[in-house]
C-alpha cells in the first residue's frame, strides 16, 4: 500500500478541483510533470518525516507517514471490513439521496411556481447539518445501518436536488423549439434536450453530493454503532493508536479522491461539451 | 421565376403579445419553387412571423396555409433553420443531422445525408463536435439537418446574420446551389438587403411595429446571379429603393441592424 503516501499530496490538491468545479481541464500529462509532480510529493513528505523525527514529537501527539504506512498495511486486513461497512452505509444512502434528489429536481422545474414554494426548505436542508440528526435516527432506529443510510440520503439528496434543478433551469428556447419543430413530445424534449443540458450541472451536484453523503456518513459511524471508519476512528482515538488512527484517516482521504475521480471521468467522457 | 402557385399562403396574420402588435393584417403567398426574403427595421417581427409560418408560435389574428390547408402545429413539410446554428452541442455534427429522424422515429436515408454532407462541405466532419467547426461550418451542418427530410418549404430565420461577410457569401451561393437543385421553397429572414436581392425571387419589405407589408417587390435577375448581375444598375436600385422603404419611415430613428447598411 506504498501508494497511500502520494494520496496526502492528492487530497490537498482535491478540494481545489471541487472549489473550481470544473469537469474539464488536466489532460495528458507528460513525463516531464510526472517527474516533477513525484518528486514534490517525495520532497513534502520526507520533510514532514524528518521535522517530526528531528524534533521527536511524540508518536501519540503525531505520527511519521512512514509509521502511517506501516499501520496502514499491518492493519489492513482488520481495517478492511470497516472499508466495507462504509462503503454499503454510503452507496445505499447516496443511491437512496441521489434518486430522490433527481427526480425531484425533474418535477419541480417544469412548474415554476411550486419550484418557488419549494425551495426554502431545500435551502433548509441543504444547510443543516444531517450529521445533527444522527443522535434522533439512533434513538429510533438502532445502532445498525438504517440511522447512517438515512443521514447520508439527507445529505446527498438537498445538494444533488439543489444543483440538478439549477441545470434542468437552464432552458434554451432555440434548442426546445429545434426539437418541437419536428414534433417531439413533452417527453422527448425533457431527454433529449432538458436533460443533457442539464447533466453538466447534475454531475456537479453528484459530486458534491457524495463528498457530503462521505463525511455524514463517517460522522454518523462516529457518533454510534461499533462498525465502519468512523468507528475506528474513534476506536483508535481512545486507545491513543495513532499511527491506525492516521492510517484510517488515509483511506478516508482515498476515498474522497477515489470520488472526484470517478465523477471527473464520467464528466469528461459525458459532459466534455461544455468547458 | 417557376412560381406556379401559392406553396404557402399567410392570410391576415397577426400577433399581439398583451397590449404589444408585433405585427397585423400581413397577407403574401409564396409561390412553389421560389425564394421569398423578408426585411424590415429591427422589432418588426420578423422572426415572430417565421415561427408562426412554422407552426411553432400560434398567430392571435390569420392563418398560414400550407397547399391551402391551414397550418396548426409543425409540420413535417416545414423545416426550420434557426439564427446562429442551434446545434446541439453534446452531439457531433452527423448526430445532430440525424436527431429529427431520432424524434420522428424514422430511418434516415444515409445516401441523401451523405449528398447534403458532400454538397456542403462537411464530408469527413461527421465525428467533429460542434465548438470544433467553424461558424460557417455549424451553420451548414444545420441545413444539412433541415434538408434531410427533404422538406419541401424551408423557413430561415436569419440564419447568416452571425457569420462574418465573406463566409456569408460563400452561404449565400451555397444556398442558391442547393435551391436549384432541391427546388425547396424558401422563406428567408434577413438584415441584408443585399442578400435578400441576391437571393431571392421576390423581397417583402415589413414596417416598423406593428409590422405590415410595405412593399413587395420581384426580383427577376436570371440565375445562377453573377457578381456582374449583382454590380447591375437594376440591382443598384433597387437596393436603394428599399433602403429608402426602411429609412424613409415616420417614427424614431431607425435601429436597422449593421447587415442592412450594405
Amino acid at each position: 500500500m506504498s501508494d497511500a503516501v502520494p494520496s496526502f499530496r492528492k487530497s490537498d490538491a482535491a478540494p481545489v478541483g471541487l472549489a473550481a468545479v470544473s469537469l474539464g481541464g488536466v489532460g495528458a500529462r507528460t513525463r516531464r510533470e510526472v517527474a516533477i509532480i513525484v518528486l514534490v510529493a517525495v520532497v513534502v513528505i520526507g520533510t514532514v518525516e524528518a521535522y517530526l523525527r528531528l524534533a521527536a514529537v511524540p508518536e501519540y501527539i503525531f505520527p511519521t507517514p512512514s509509521a502511517i504506512v506501516v499501520a496502514l498495511v499491518v492493519q489492513f486486513p482488520l481495517i478492511l471490513p470497516h472499508l466495507g461497512y462504509t462503503l454499503v452505509s454510503l452507496l445505499s444512502g447516496f443511491f437512496i439521496g441521489a434518486s430522490v434528489g433527481l427526480v425531484l429536481a425533474a418535477v419541480v422545474t417544469q412548474k415554476p411556481f411550486v419550484e418557488k414554494v419549494i425551495t426554502p426548505y431545500i435551502l433548509m436542508l441543504v444547510t443543516t447539518p444531517m450529521l445533527a440528526l444522527v443522535p434522533l435516527l439512533i434513538l429510533r432506529f438502532g445502532f445498525g445501518y438504517t440511522p447512517r443510510i438515512i443521514a447520508v440520503a439527507l445529505a446527498v439528496g438537498p445538494m444533488v436536488m439543489i444543483n440538478a434543478a439549477t441545470g434542468f433551469r437552464r432552458t434554451d428556447s432555440a434548442k426546445i423549439a429545434l426539437a418541437r419543430s419536428y414534433g417531439a413530445s413533452v417527453l422527448q424534449i425533457f431527454w433529449k434536450i432538458r436533460a443533457p443540458m442539464a447533466l453538466p450541472m447534475i454531475l456537479v451536484g453528484l459530486m458534491i453530493g457524495s463528498i457530503f453523503g462521505l463525511l455524514t456518513c463517517v460522522g454518523a459511524e462516529m457518533v454510534g454503532g461499533g462498525f465502519g471508519l468512523g468507528n475506528r476512528l474513534t476506536t483508535y482515538s481512545s486507545m491513543i493508536n495513532m499511527p491506525e488512527f492516521f492510517a484510517v484517516i488515509t483511506l478516508l482521504s482515498m476515498m474522497g479522491i477515489g470520488i472526484y475521480v470517478v465523477f471527473f471521468l464520467i464528466g469528461k467522457k459525458w459532459a466534455s461539451w461544455e468547458t | 421565376m417557376a412560381a406556379t402557385a401559392a406553396r404557402l399562403s399567410v392570410r391576415g396574420a397577426g400577433k399581439r403579445y398583451g397590449d404589444l402588435q408585433a405585427f397585423a393584417e400581413i397577407s403574401f403567398d409564396v409561390g412553389r419553387n421560389s425564394i421569398v426574403s423578408i426585411v424590415g427595421p429591427s422589432g418588426c417581427g420578423k422572426t415572430t412571423l417565421l415561427w408562426s409560418m412554422s407552426g411553432l408560435l400560434a398567430l392571435t389574428s390569420g392563418q398560414v396555409l400550407l397547399e391551402g390547408s391551414p397550418i396548426t402545429g409543425p409540420h413535417p413539410e416545414i423545416g426550420l433553420v434557426f439564427q446562429e446554428a442551434n446545434l446541439l452541442p453534446w452531439r457531433n455534427l452527423i448526430q445532430n443531422v440525424l436527431f429529427p429522424f431520432e424524434i420522428k422515429r424514422q430511418t434516415p436515408d444515409r445516401a441523401w445525408i451523405d449528398h447534403l454532407l458532400d454538397r456542403c462541405g462537411l464530408k469527413g466532419f461527421e465525428a467533429s463536435s460542434p465548438r470544433e467547426l467553424s461558424g460557417g461550418m455549424q451553420q451548414r451542418a444545420s441545413i444539412v439537418r433541415a434538408l434531410s427530410l427533404r422538406p419541401s418549404v424551408l423557413l430561415m430565420d436569419e440564419p447568416f446574420g452571425a457569420l462574418d461577410a465573406f463566409t456569408r457569401e460563400d452561404m449565400n451561393r451555397l444556398l442558391e446551389e442547393i435551391f436549384l437543385e432541391t427546388q425547396t421553397t424558401i422563406v428567408f429572414i434577413t438584415h441584408s438587403i443585399e442578400e435578400a436581392i441576391f437571393l431571392s425571387d421576390r423581397v417583402i419589405v415589413l414596417t416598423r411595429r406593428p409590422g405590415r407589408v410595405l412593399a413587395d417587390y420581384a426580383v427577376p435577375f436570371a440565375r445562377p446571379r453573377s457578381i456582374a448581375t449583382m454590380a447591375s444598375r437594376e440591382v443598384f436600385d433597387l437596393q436603394n429603393r428599399i433602403k429608402s422603404d426602411i429609412y424613409g419611415q415616420p417614427g424614431p430613428i431607425a435601429q436597422p441592424a449593421q447587415g442592412a447598411v450594405a
